[in-house]
């Protein structure tokens, strides 16, 4: 089963690549990964994405407690929790498909940030999902370039990963 | 005239220290009593502080594996956090194995590595690797200090982390110009880290239910593991399995916790464990595990050892260690002394009621499984059973000698003809299975005991990975005996190829050894070849006779080399579907 965890962790060099290497060591897999600092700025906050049953996810969990380095762990799927990915996508838009993309990004609530005589960078945010189907109804040969950031997710409510 | 007098004043309130000063007086700060290391380019100022200094002995071994495994001996013996101290590059890479050997067996060490001057790392300077990202998978944590201000409080916080919890070891890496560069010296008192705060204390309520269900079970068995020794639990240990009178087992890393000789141990468990252990295992009711980690080892099959109903109930310090082979029915998480202490009181003021006719019934039938005796082996008059060797070693030294050893076949025949009554004294590599420990082990055994028997019981393979060291037993005059079962094979590998593989000898068998007696002669010490089976106990006493108790003794039993360990439990099979020898 697919799970977003959410950790909180000192904003020390190596911090990282002790989460990266404690997945590659015991064989866990990582379907994404963001980490960034926050308003304290010495603590990170980063967001896993990864699959196993629930002992693996147990596992996990317990591991990623025992770095030194992490402060808390939280398994958003506990909960309800919003998740959220951005995307920039660099598309062909010559004259003649230029009002088709637009109408495009329209429909899923994209922004035209980048414009060319001959194409758009189009910023978009949403579920991993969204993005995957905004892709899929792009005619192929006009993707000139991805780049997602996997996803960033957060509790519902009064559900909160602090300090 | 006034302000000049003020600026000399706080020169003198606070005198600036080299950061290699600094480093030592943190050990200082620590008692620590000795170093084990091997001097470097990157750690010259450090040693330029330690010669000094002479509050702690500095043990200079012959190759840095051996500093590591001498320090973990030490801290395996005593309980207080070994210290290693290394230079950068191949010093730190050679540090590893014996790194990686004391993480699987959850041993506190501080390991000082040099490391090339800041402004050169990342450059591919001499001597330089990334030992930080090395070490990363084989240490509790790791540091590595770029700022002269972090060398106290990170070097308190090493030995806090080091020693706490799941022990484990902790690796600072310090670059050269740190080492020169002056600053104050003020040693932190107290030690505060917001992401590490260990439990210790069980949880009341599952102590309570812990218990309860002993109390009730018509099939009680207890395994324990190296938490025991760690945790310094097995006086709380051996008082709860006598008030409920229940049957126990140990891993190969637990031994001495209960001790051996008493009626309520069946020795140890596993793929060579007693046929009384494993069977007891596989058929009790409820299963009280005690710092111990359900690993391959031991439980063998997981499928075969789940086919049996039975409630387990589970007290370890790390959480990560419950329900991550086994699903655990009642987690205790904490430190296995308190909750033992817990579980005395709570027998003492609970007196919980016992089913005693079940009990006595379930004693009845581990009796039947211990009267098959199929821990026992038969002597020949021609050729040296290793077995005979080591129940002669447990004689001539009251067993109550401190036994290292090395890793193979001779291992498994030191943890079952060696009962040990008391922890601390049986110092292997478990978990790594590192050849090459055994000789390391002793020298850090014996500087940490000087008065103690100290055995190192070794394979003619295993001794020759690290038998470098006999020149430092020699300028450190410890008085080590060395028991080599010479069976001219790397034995355990040897077995595997007899049982599972047709008897194809592949690169197992080592004809061109060295005369272990000259060797031991060159090194200065005294060698003793022993091949006749009447000669074994004379041999041994006089090893450990009054005359030669100031001496190193390196003894070479040539023994039979067909002879295998049993039990065995091969690989894949469950925990009672044991192989129990020749004769049944």
């Amino acid at each position: 089963m697919r799970h977003i965890i959410s950790i909180l962790m000192e904003n020390e060099p190596g911090a990282l690549s002790r989460v990266a290497g404690l997945f590659s060591a015991r064989g866990y897999n990582i379907e994404s990964l963001t980490v960034a600092k926050t308003e304290d700025t010495t603590l990170s906050r980063m967001t896993i994405i990864t699959r196993g049953n629930d002992a693996v996810i147990e596992q996990i969990i317990k591991q990623l407690n025992k770095l030194i380095d992490v402060v808390k762990v939280l398994d958003l799927n506990d909960g309800k929790h919003i998740e959220r990915e951005l995307m920039l996508i660099k598309v062909k838009a010559s004259p003649a498909h230029r009002d088709e993309m637009k109408r495009m990004c329209d429909i899923f609530r994209g922004r035209i940030i980048d414009v060319t005589d001959g194409g758009f960078t189009i910023e978009l945010t949403g579920s991993g999902h969204k993005l995957d189907a905004f892709i899929e109804n792009l005619d192929k040969s006009a993707i000139l370039e991805t780049v997602r950031t996997g996803a960033s997710g957060i509790g519902r409510g009064d559900r909160i990963l602090k300090l | 005239m006034n302000q000049t007098s003020t600026t000399d004043n706080q020169e003198e309130i606070t005198p600036q220290f080299t950061g290699a000063e600094i480093l030592i007086k943190c050990l200082h700060e620590e008692s620590v009593q000795f170093v084990f290391g091997y001097p470097g380019g990157a750690v010259l100022n450090i040693y330029d502080a330690i010669y000094q200094q002479d509050k702690f002995e500095h043990i200079l071994v012959r190759h840095e594996q051996a500093a590591l495994h001498a320090a973990d001996a030490y801290a395996r013996s005593t309980g207080k956090v070994g210290v290693a101290l290394v230079t950068s590059g191949p010093g730190a890479t050679n540090a590893v194995t014996g790194i990686a050997t004391a993480y699987m067996d959850s041993i506190p060490l501080v390991v000082i590595s040099g490391q090339v001057p800041t402004h050169a790392i990342g450059e591919d300077a001499f001597q330089e690797c990334d030992t930080v990202g090395i070490t990363r998978p084989c240490v509790k944590h790791n540091f590595l200090i770029k700022d002269i201000n972090d060398i106290a409080p990170v070097m308190k916080k090493a030995f806090h982390v080091a020693a706490t919890g799941r022990p484990g070891p902790v690796l600072i890496d310090i670059p050269k110009d740190i080492t020169a560069t002056l600053n104050k010296f003020e040693y932190p008192e107290e030690v505060n880290i917001r992401s590490y705060n260990p439990v210790t204390k069980g949880h009341g309520g599952q102590i309570k239910k812990a218990l309860k269900l002993l109390a009730e079970s018509q099939r009680p068995m207890v395994y324990t593991g190296g938490g025991v020794i760690l945790g310094d639990a097995s006086v709380e240990l051996t008082e709860f399995l006598q008030s409920l009178g229940l049957p126990t087992t140990s891993t190969l890393m637990g031994l001495g916790g209960y001790p051996a000789t008493d009626i309520q141990s069946l020795g140890m468990l596993g793929m060579h464990g007693t046929y009384e252990a494993n069977m007891a295992m596989q058929e009790c009711d409820v299963l009280l595990a005690v710092g111990a980690r359900f690993d391959d080892r031991v439980i063998g099959n997981i499928e075969h050892f789940l086919s049996r109903p039975r409630t387990i109930i589970h007290i370890d310090i790390d959480p990560s260690s419950i329900s991550k082979r086994v699903q655990i029915d009642v987690p205790i998480v904490g430190d296995v002394k308190s909750v033992l202490t817990d579980l005395n009181d709570l027998v003492k003021s609970e007196k919980p009621v016992q089913n005693t006719a079940a009990l006595a019934e379930w004693m009845e039938t581990i009796k039947g499984w211990r009267a098959k005796k199929h821990s026992e082996f038969a002597l020949d008059d021609k050729l040296i059973k290793p077995q005979q060797v080591i129940k002669t070693l447990h004689e001539v030294t009251n067993g109550d000698a401190f036994i290292t050893s090395d890793v193979g076949q001779h291992q498994m025949w030191a943890a079952q003809y060696y009962p040990f009554d008391k922890p601390r004294r049986w110092i292997n590599s478990g978990g790594l299975g590192t050849m090459g420990v055994g000789l390391p082990y002793a020298m850090g055994v014996q500087l940490a005991h000087p008065e103690a028997q100290v055995a190192c019981i070794t394979g003619e393979a295993s001794i020759q990975m690290c038998i470098q060291e006999l020149s430092t037993c020699q300028q450190y005059n410890l008085p080590i005996k060395v028991i080599t079962l010479n069976n001219r094979y790397m034995g355990m590998v040897r077995q595997w190829q007899e049982f599972f593989y047709e008897s194809r000898y592949s690169e197992s068998y080592i004809n061109a050894l060295p005369d272990f007696v000259k060797l031991a002669e060159a090194y200065g010490h005294i060698g003793i070849r022993v091949e006749n089976p009447a000669d074994v106990e004379d041999a041994l006493k006089e090893a450990f006779s009054p005359k030669l108790q100031d001496r190193m003794v390196f003894m070479d039993f040539i023994t039979d080399q067909t002879e295998n360990v049993f039990p065995m439990v091969p690989n894949g099979k469950g925990i009672s579907e044991m192989i129990t020898g020749k004769s049944s």
